[in-house]
């Protein structure tokens, strides 16, 4: 029986040459990540491993993202664990405040991920490196202690889902539409334990920032990854990001499938995921009116230049509604300069935005944007579960950030066809 | 390794929630949380669990929030061992991870009754049930996996060195 992409790289990293999905595997790891809020919990299970070194100080990141510049005295102390673990192991690559920026961004921009790498993450959206060709998983804090100390970690080798692509994406529309699309077909529920493999001639439309969103968000229908083939494209991104040389591995003609999904990139419309789950996916033809008070374009899902430069398209020139609040928050240092140079900051600053450094925030009720009993806000995020961004009877609408400062521009849920057409 | 025990039985998606409710997660001690394991599907289970004891469930055992919090309560409440149709993704990790065996056996969880006596070898992946006389196959661990289920968690595991 043939392997899939994901069934190709864990053989790999296995030292075998064939598995199957359901086995138990153990495989060696490229990267193990760990963020503020996640690697305090798994540098005090280090210290019960008695190990005295990590696996390798190149190999383990750790990115302050969540609560930085930290929100409180609790994000202080939590920072300050992993700043002394990282000084006392030399770890390479450290992020803090001033160079760091969301983790899925900040590594793929600094090439620390490349085709057929092994990542494991203690942060659920670890599944985003799969649009490089990568395998890479969300796991918790035990597997982030052992895999820094081990380089190791365990794995019951995924069935998948084939997700063959097809046309191209309509004006306005993109790799948000494309998930949230999915995920509405398939359910939260509809990938649990499987990869989500993506192939077909659509993928050649599709630009690396749209797979990095549909990959990110493969979690939300419960896959345990999202992979895309390499392409060119792939390879090219890659090479511009110094990244490790790539190890392509394809699907076998005979990989077996639990089921193929066919998406016809040309169908698919501006979409919202309605609370409380990002399953409730609906097109503008079945949207009422449906006021809002902030909008936020940012996140680990849609915080990338390619993003910005969607926003600023339709913001230039125009003015945010009256009432709603406009939250930009550039995923990188790097985002935030080159979103300078192009003259987006000043189009979000004119528009009536205001411009955040680098962080979660919002996205996970943290700081910067939270939400009051009974608001809504229209959101680039990934999750719209109750009180996800703030009180429980507030409401996050889940978009693309052309749908979200289309809506900004309104004050009410808006395809971005209706303000640019 | 074989475990051996009574079998209470329980449906399909057993949550963490009623595994260990949220309102116990301020203490990790291991007894108390057993104190409270299932306090919200089945008042019962705490006073007739028996050390040794099997849980057979239906599917999706464990969905719900990654806390690690819900197989500890289990296996500190004495059970052996959790025969499930099948497990959320999660707790199927954090299971292993804290050194409680499980494994998943459609057959199983069918054919066997609340309250049969019932024997797992885990080597060999045969379980049988011995007030039916009834077995049934599964695929056993691989050996790596066993090791940290009997060792009492990959942390142990990794601590001593033997993975
Ligand atoms: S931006 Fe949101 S989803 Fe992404 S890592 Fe941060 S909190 Fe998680």
């Amino acid at each position: 029986m043939g392997m899939t992409m994901t069934q190709k790289i864990l053989a790999a990293h296995s030292g075998l040459d064939e598995v199957k999905a359901g086995q138990l595997i153990l495989a060696s790891l490229d990267r193990v990540l760990g963020n503020d809020i996640t690697s305090p919990v798994a540098i005090k299970e280090f210290a019960r491993l008695k190990s005295e070194s990590v696996f390798d100080r190149d190999k383990v990141v750790m990115v302050m993202d969540h609560f930085v510049p930290n929100k409180d005295i609790k994000a202080a102390e939590q920072c300050r664990v992993c700043r002394e673990f990282c000084h006392e192991h030399d770890i390479t690559h450290f992020y803090d405040v001033g160079d760091m920026g969301i983790e899925h961004a900040l590594l793929t921009e600094k090439g620390l991920v490349t085709a057929g790498d092994c990542v494991i993450g203690a942060d659920s959206h670890t599944c985003t490196y799969g649009a490089l060709g990568a395998f890479s998983t969300g796991v918790g804090s035990t597997d982030m202690a052992c895999g820094m100390a081990t380089g190791r970690a365990w794995f019951k080798v995924p069935p998948a889902i084939k997700v063959e692509l097809t046309g191209e994406l309509r004006r306005f529309v993109s790799g948000k539409d494309v998930i949230l699309y999915i995920i509405g077909e398939i359910g939260v529920g509809g990938a649990l334990y499987k990869s989500l493999e993506f192939t077909g001639e659509g993928l050649s439309s599709l630009t690396m920032s749209d797979r990095f969103t549909i990959a990110n968000m493969a979690v939300e229908a419960g896959a345990k990854n999202g992979i895309f083939e390499v392409d060119d494209l792939t390879l090219a991104y890659i090479k511009e990001h110094k990244a490790e040389a790539p190890r392509v591995f394809r699907a076998d003609d005979d990989a077996d499938y639990d089921e193929v999904i066919t998406v016809d990139l040309s169908e698919i419309e501006p979409t919202v995921a309605f609370p409380s789950l990002p399953e409730n996916a609906r097109t503008f033809a079945e949207i009422p009116e449906i006021r809002i008070d902030q909008v936020v374009i940012g996140s680990c899902t849609n915080g990338r230049i390619e993003d910005l430069a969607a926003a600023a398209e339709i913001m230039k020139g125009r003015h945010a509604a009256k009432n709603v609040r406009v939250i930009v928050i550039p995923a990188t240092q790097q985002v935030y300069l080159e979103a300078l140079d192009r003259g987006y900051i000043r189009t979000f600053i004119e528009f009536g935005a205001v411009v955040s450094t680098s962080t979660c925030g919002p996205c996970l009720g943290g700081y910067m944007g939270i939400l009051a009993e009974g608001e809504r806000a229209v959101t680039t995020t990934n999750r719209n579960f109750v009180g996800r961004m703030g009180h429980v009877k507030s409401e996050v609408y889940l978009a693309s950030p052309a749908t979200a400062a289309a809506s900004a521009v309104t004050g009410r849920i808006t395809s971005p066809w209706e303000v640019m057409e | 390794m074989k475990y051996t025990g009574d079998v209470i039985k329980y449906g399909d998606n057993v949550d963490t929630d009623v595994i260990i409710p949220a309102r116990y997660l301020n203490t990790s001690e291991h007894s108390e949380l057993a104190k409270h394991c299932m306090e919200d599907l089945d008042r019962t289970f705490t006073e007739r669990v028996k050390q040794g004891d099997i849980i057979t469930a239906g599917l999706n055992f464990g969905c719900g929030s990654s806390r690690e919090h819900a197989p500890i309560a289990i296996k500190a409440s004495g059970v052996s061992l959790v025969i499930a149709r099948s497990f959320a993704r999660i707790f199927y990790r954090n299971a292993i991870n804290i050194g409680l065996a499980i494994v998943e056996c459609p057959e199983a969880v069918d054919g066997i009754s609340e309250g049969d006596r019932v024997e797992a070898d885990m080597d060999s992946g045969i379980i049988r049930d011995l007030t039916t006389g009834k077995e049934y196959k599964t695929e056993p661990f691989p050996e790596f996996i066993q090791n940290i289920i009997e060792n009492g968690g990959l942390v142990k595991t990794v601590a001593e060195g033997k993975i």
